[in-house]
């Protein structure tokens, strides 16, 4: 305790003309960040895959599998930010079992348990339960017993049963894909449809947050795919990379169009709060927003990716290339969540000053426990890829 | 053959059954919620509905108010929480305007603006507004805070998960995380006290009468002929929280 209003005396003294008094300590930090963060790359990954299974891109193929357990892993990690930040966590179930009808956060845990369990488990089950069913046969232990248990008793392998396998997982990702919307327009809703914070209440909130999960979601598949084949050194399939970039490339244009034309409508309706979101902008954000979000995670992958669309280099170029763009884009993401997040808390809500984030190493806040949440998705990741790899999928009877 | 289409089947049959019904489930338990909230929210036409009035020109920026409301409310002395604070609004000849409220102004409020430069200069007490529409009760995920049937918001402790989107939706930053309780915690009007026929701390103090507390519905009230003869005003209009403090000698400067 004693620590915790030392730290507030620090920031008190840092507070820059007037705020509330309740508005010194900034209630959402990193945790609340990794949350849209996290649940983006869930999104974008997840429509990665089904650009592939229903828009019928087929050159997309190698990394379906990949992306769809990409999903999978930060999917299962996406909400423990979110209760680790509560101050009762204990209690997060409330919001399941007693959830506000007018609340905008209320309906998170429907939208994710659907999403979790309608659409990524069982896309993936329908996906692999013939390969479930072939790997049980020749395996041992505990890859045995798992293989064994997750066909839940269907044996059959024949062509027939691969079809409607297929057949259903199709409509699974039909279902998909509006629910993918829904999961990260709903996130970017949770932000817009505060009034009283003017730099969050915007109606394009919800879509602007959408398409920069799309982005964020093909940056991350298009690094983890190339990681996956240095490691198993295997030859990357450059037709693949290159559509991937490709769609990076039109949906960073768009993401980055309807952000610009956001800050471009504030900027020239200018209403009562665009004072503070002048002085916000060039200064408080001024290093997260127009450096790492915009110049880093926007124009240069822009630039470079743009450029690629006119003039191919040599395929070692463009894969070094891609694989620096992708970080780049990942990075800027991040500080897009960064700068809605902690952007919204920095001014007060008299529009006349600003307090400070301070960043803690240690505690549920910390930098620590950020950087373990974005491991633990790796690592699950990591364990999915050995349980059960795409590449030693079978191909017959493919769709 | 027949027989795996069979366990096929009824794997099918099950599932579907299964997710339908959390489906359906999800979809009839907010209803659920909504019916018990409306009771919580809606008022009852034969209490009371209480509100306050602010009079700023009476207001001598002694912090009165704001030292009882901690003590009456156990709020943390610190300076970071406060059910209710006062401000200092200084308009310097240049224009310029100086807002300040060093400790919520427990202690006086001390002008550091000299006498020549200043145009003009009053005090604005600040506490919730206790919304008809509240931003914060709208916000909460779990039905934590709601509106009293007698029109005051209010927080269930023993409910509150501490996500702190009150906090975000609340245009008047009159939350905060109590570091003790670890749960959300605002003015109640001192609900305890206005159950027993006493005032709020803030009122009962102020030495002025800056503060009128009163029964809206209770056209005799002190309040309401308060609001009779002064033009009042409540703040930030235009976010529609109807609120029901109202102020009387407003500035546009207030935010």
């Amino acid at each position: 305790m004693k620590e915790h209003y030392q730290h507030l005396y620090e920031i008190l003294s840092q507070v820059d003309g007037y705020i509330y008094p309740n508005e010194i300590e900034m209630n959402w930090g990193l945790m609340i960040v990794l949350y849209p963060y996290i649940t983006g790359l869930v999104a974008g990954a997840f429509i990665l895959a089904s650009l592939e299974r229903v828009f019928n891109v087929k050159v997309l193929r190698p990394t379906y599998h990949l992306a769809l357990l990409t999903a999978l892993s930060f999917l299962f990690v996406a909400t423990l930010p979110l209760v680790s930040h509560l101050t009762q966590p204990l209690h997060a179930y409330r919001i399941l079992i007693t959830p506000n009808p007018t609340s905008a956060m209320a309906i998170f845990g429907f939208v994710y348990l659907w999403y979790l369990m309608v659409v990524l488990l069982l896309e993936i089950w329908f996906d692999y339960r013939r390969d479930f069913v072939l790997w049980s046969k020749d395996s041992k232990g505990f890859k045995k017993f798992f293989y064994k248990t997750i066909t839940l008793g269907i044996n059959d392998t024949d062509e027939k049963s691969v079809k409607i396998d297929d057949k259903l997982g199709y409509i699974i990702t039909l279902i998909g894909i509006p629910s993918a919307f829904l999961l990260h327009g709903y996130v970017g809703f949770i932000f817009g449809s505060i009034k009283a914070n003017p730099w969050w209440s915007t109606v394009l909130m919800p879509v602007i947050f959408l398409f920069s999960a799309m982005v964020s979601g093909i940056a991350l598949v298009m690094v983890i795919y190339m990681i996956v084949n240095w490691v198993r050194r295997q030859a990357i399939d450059m037709v693949c990379l290159d559509t991937i970039a490709k769609y990076l490339f039109y949906i960073l244009i768009i993401a980055f169009a309807l952000e610009s034309l956001d800050q471009i409508h504030r900027f020239y309706e200018a209403e009562e709060s665009f004072d503070i979101i002048k002085i916000l902008v060039n200064g408080k954000l001024n290093l997260t927003l127009l450096g790492f979000q915009i110049t880093i995670g926007t124009i240069i992958p822009l630039a470079v990716l743009g450029l690629f669309q006119v003039y191919q280099p040599s395929e070692k170029l463009r894969k070094i290339a891609y694989f620096i763009v992708g970080l780049f884009v990942l990075f800027g993401i991040f500080f897009m969540r960064w700068n809605v997040v902690m952007g919204g808390q920095m001014f007060s809500k008299s529009f006349s000053g600003f307090t400070t984030y301070k960043i803690n190493i240690f505690g549920m806040e910390g930098t620590l426990m950020a950087t373990a949440w974005l491991v633990l998705p790796i690592l699950i990741l990591m364990f999915l890829l050995w349980l059960m790899p795409p590449w030693k999928k079978s191909t017959e009877y493919l769709h | 053959m027949d027989r795996i289409n069979k366990n096929r089947r009824k794997f099918f049959q099950t599932s579907a059954a299964l997710v339908g019904g959390t489906v359906f489930y999800s979809l009839i338990k907010p209803f659920e919620a909504k019916a018990v909230e409306a009771n919580q929210t809606e008022l009852d036409p034969e209490l009371p509905l209480w509100g306050m009035g602010v009079d700023i020109e009476k207001c001598i920026g002694c912090g009165k108010c704001a030292e009882a409301c901690k003590v009456e409310n156990k709020v943390p002395a610190e300076p970071f929480y406060f059910r209710t604070w006062v401000e200092q609004y200084t308009i310097k000849k240049d224009g310029e305007v100086k807002i300040e409220s060093p400790n919520g102004a427990i202690g006086g409020l001390e002008q550091s603006v000299e006498n020549e430069d200043i145009f003009k200069s009053f005090n604005v007490p600040k506490l919730c507004n206790h919304c008809t529409k509240a931003p914060c009760v709208q916000a909460c995920p779990v039905g934590a805070t709601y509106v009293s049937p007698d029109g005051v918001v209010l927080v269930d402790e023993s409910y509150c998960i501490g996500c702190r989107y009150c906090i975000q939706a609340c245009p008047y930053g009159a939350r905060y995380i109590h570091p003790e309780k670890q749960v959300v915690d605002k003015c109640t009007f001192c609900y305890h006290r206005i159950n027993e026929g006493l005032l709020p701390a803030c009122v009962e103090v102020c030495p002025t009468e800056a503060r009128i507390f009163g029964d809206l519905r209770d056209k005799s009230s002190k309040l309401v002929k308060f609001m009779q003869k002064n033009p009042t005003q409540v703040l930030k209009p235009h976010l529609n929280t109807h609120s029901r403090v109202f102020y009387n000698g407003l500035s546009s400067e207030v935010k």
